[in-house]
């Protein structure tokens, strides 16, 4: 009874308030604390699993689970963490890629065997592998061919980090033209898609790509 | 950048990987991880107290004390552990921050001596986390009157000297300062209390003179009441003439309040004296003289409580204001129902509506006098509505404003203080965000020294001009200039974004804008390849095919640059001897 009385003299001083948005507010039940907790395989099998020595396994564990405590993060958690590196822009599109890319079981949080298992394909693969990876990011619907749509979405996410402050300025046709070069490079057949094979022979054949994937070698 | 998330720069380096097959040009070099050594536990002995870190935890905040060369100084060699002679339990918090790069503040510590730790590692407060971050102020603001309220006994205690003007404004605004200030105080409080007290007792009717009814003491002893009068109001005309002396802004004085009391408690006085007793004024002369109990708001001058009273009306004017207008309503209403329903009855005493409202009102107030009552039973029905509708308009609102009145003055004061916090809050966000961003721009054209003195090959330039970044800013620059690689756009500060739009806009001379290597424009690709060009960019060089002079042109800018910059180039010889090696594959001019 007590507590009913006070529910409901809550919700009337809410409402009165006129602050109160009765869509979208929600009170907190004080049960659904959310205790997912997830902890990892053990060391070994990780390290059969990925390329990491022991070591640099327990550097990232250490770093992973002091930004994210309950072992998991989520999409939000990842936006944040990702978007203090850029503090000029909005990362959040591209961090939303970047999850999806990571999320591989797509169970909408990424745990440490994604993130290590990501991280060991781009820091320690071969270039195929890489280039797979990246393929993978791109293709927003994982149907195996990357339509201009998505790759100019991808493009905006990226153009987006940059946020307001560019020189030169930035205009809205950049990453549209940005894309059409991109296009013209890699698709061969001129079909309008570009498929896995004709990603990876196009990069094979750049240079300048090929030079920087030689910078993830060092990265831990 | 949050050093919070230092762990997951490895994780953003990765994640470039997106970046690359779309970039159109080759990525910078990235910075070498000179330091091979493996991560290792340091011991920090505090006073006995041992706590142990990794290094890196330490390193991530390399311009404090732990995180920079200076803890050197306390390495104790027999024992391999670093000593710091300071409180055990105020440094768990600074090892903390450290660890999860949030600040935070313990309550049950001395704010004084929480600062002198802060100061003494090195930790500037205002990166305290959000949590903490009121308690802190309220703390430290405390701290400060009580070290204000210290200072100022002290000044008044030291006799400065001040002219005799404002010694005298001194004296009036605050009697506790001298002794005559004091007496003067007291005196005029007496002459206030005894114009009140006879403007009372002149009313009193006096015993009577045999032949006539009684008299007001004041028409009796005229004379004795004049002499008081008179006297309490030269009293009071010198008291404010002094004070519009002393004032030192005598404009602000005058539209002062207690001023504007002081003119209206005189006035009638003076008016008086002027006018005759002429019969036709005399009746706006005595109107006048009721402008002399004003006199008693002089007393507010004495009594802080009065003042407050002041302020919290008028503070609560706009509530005072709603409470006026729905007892309006009401009144209204009522007299209107009880008008027409005692309209019918002889000799009713509600003779209009506006005749009404004295009923309702004295009805409503549960005074209830007597002098108008219904007479009709539809009268007496809506009579005893009103009154039972009075008791809630009237009794419910009261106890409403008397909280309002306290809870509007404390919400004012919370208000105000949440408001100053709040603006300092975001400009410390703005600030640590426009940090983070300037850490680039600014290291950014110091990499282009390093750079070109690279290509030199001398490592004493290169280490003369190499500042101070951790390993993990320069990487985080790394990761930030790979971005600009990819979408052939650069960062830039606010001022230098309006500076440019400005002169696009106008298309004025060239300006002196940082330029890569890997010179960008919307029409022209990143590698500098010739081709169209929409609109002639202010510091586009005038052969596009030819690579030489726009490195020529570059070059000199970068010289422009350092000499803008105050950074005289000691080695200006050698800018020249860098053309030919310009033509090195690393620069990937022509594509």
């Amino acid at each position: 009874m007590k507590a009913k009385n006070r529910d409901q003299s809550l919700s009337d001083s809410r409402e009165l308030d006129g602050s109160y948005d009765q869509l979208t507010d929600s009170v907190e039940d004080d049960f659904e604390l959310s205790t997912v907790c997830h902890r990892p395989e053990s060391m070994d099998k990780l390290q059969e699993q990925t390329k990491f020595t022991k070591k640099e396994l327990q550097v990232l564990y250490r770093g992973f689970k002091n930004e994210c405590p309950s072992g998991v993060v989520n999409e939000e958690n990842f936006k944040t963490i990702y978007s203090q590196f850029f503090p000029q822009g909005d990362s959040s599109m591209y961090a939303h890629f970047l999850f999806e890319a990571f999320d591989t079981n797509k169970n909408g949080s990424v745990s440490f065997e994604d993130f290590v298992f990501g991280l060991s394909i781009i820091l320690r693969g071969t270039i195929n592998d890489r280039l797979n990876w990246a393929f993978n990011l791109y293709d927003l619907n994982k149907d195996g061919c990357i339509t201009k749509e998505e790759m100019l979405d991808i493009m905006k996410s990226i153009y987006d980090m940059m946020g307001k402050y560019t020189y030169p300025t930035m205009q809205d046709d950049a990453p549209i033209e940005h894309v059409e070069n991109f296009f013209q490079k890699m698709d061969q057949n001129k079909d309008g898609v570009v498929t896995i094979d004709e990603f990876i022979d196009s990069c094979k054949k750049d240079e300048n790509i090929m030079q920087s994937m030689q910078l993830f070698d060092n990265v831990i | 950048m949050a050093t919070g998330v230092a762990a997951w720069l490895p994780f953003a380096r990765a994640a470039a990987i997106g970046w690359m097959p779309v970039a159109n040009c080759p990525m910078p070099i990235a910075p070498r991880d000179n330091s091979k050594k493996q991560d290792e536990l340091i011991i920090l002995n505090v006073s006995g107290r041992r706590f142990q870190t990794w290094r890196t935890t330490l390193d991530r905040y390399p311009d404090t004390l732990l995180g920079s060369s200076e803890k050197d100084f306390f390495y104790n060699e027999e024992t391999k552990e670093y000593f710091f002679d300071r409180d055990p339990d105020a440094f768990r918090s600074i090892l903390n921050f450290y660890r999860t790069g949030k600040l935070h503040y313990p309550r049950h510590e001395c704010i004084s001596a929480y600062d002198e730790e802060l100061t003494f590692f090195g930790i500037i407060p205002e990166i305290i986390g959000d949590c903490c971050y009121e308690e802190y102020k309220d703390r430290k603001r405390e701290n400060l009157e009580r070290l204000q309220d210290d200072q100022e006994e002290n000044k008044d205690l030291k006799q400065s000297n001040l002219n005799f003007r404002e010694t005298m404004w001194r004296a009036f605004e605050n009697p506790h300062t001298s002794t005559l200030a004091l007496v003067f105080y007291y005196v005029t409080g007496f002459f206030i209390a005894v114009s009140v007290i006879t403007n009372v007792v002149e009313t009193v009717p006096c015993g009577s003179n045999s032949n006539q009814k009684d008299m007001p003491c004041g028409e009796r002893y005229t004379v004795a009441f004049f002499c008081i009068d008179t006297a309490c109001v030269m009293i009071f005309t010198v008291e404010y003439l002094m004070r519009l002396f002393a004032a030192p802004s005598r404009y602000r004085f005058m539209r002062s309040v207690m001023s504007i009391i002081d003119v209206v408690a005189i006035l009638p006085y003076y008016i008086g004296l002027v006018m005759t007793n002429n019969e036709d004024v005399s009746g706006a002369f005595v109107t006048l003289r009721v402008f002399r109990v004003f006199r008693i708001f002089k007393f507010s001058r004495h009594s802080q409580g009065l003042r407050i009273l002041g302020y919290t009306l008028k503070s609560c004017a706009s509530e005072l204001g709603f409470l006026l207008f729905s007892l309006t309503m009401a009144i209204i209403i009522f007299a209107t129902v009880m008008f027409y329903a005692e309209k019918g009855s002889s000799s009713s005493k509600f003779t209009s509506i506006p005749a009404s409202f004295w009923y309702t009102i004295v009805t409503m107030t549960t005074l209830g006098y007597g002098d108008m009552v219904p007479k009709t039973i539809a009268g007496k029905i809506f009579g005893s509505i009103c009154s039972l509708s009075g008791v809630l308009v009237i009794a419910l609102p009261v106890p409403v404003i008397v909280s309002n009145f306290s809870r509007i003055y404390h919400q004012n004061q919370r208000a105000d203080k949440r408001r100053a916090q709040k603006k300092a809050r975001l400009t410390r966000i703005r600030i640590a965000k426009s940090g983070s961003a300037n850490a680039f721009l600014h290291s950014k054209r110091n990499g282009l020294l390093n750079e070109l003195l690279e290509l030199t090959g001398t490592e004493e330039d290169e280490q003369k001009l190499m500042k101070s970044t951790s390993l993990l800013e320069s990487q985080h620059h790394h990761l930030l200039h790979c971005l600009e690689k990819t979408t052939a756009h650069e960062f830039v500060d606010e001022q230098m974004y309006e500076q440019n739009s400005l002169e696009t806009a106008l298309q004025a001379y060239p300006s002196h804008s940082p330029s890569i290597a890997c010179h960008s424009s919307p029409a022209v690709t990143c590698c500098g390849r010739s081709g169209k060009r929409n609109s002639p960019l202010p510091n586009a060089s005038p052969s596009p095919a030819n690579p030489i002079p726009a490195h020529q042109s570059q070059l000199q800018e970068l010289s422009a640059l350092h000499i803008q910059r105050g950074n005289p180039l000691t080695h200006t010889s050698r800018i020249p001897r860098l053309r030919p090696p310009l033509q090195q594959p690393g620069q990937h001019i022509q594509a």
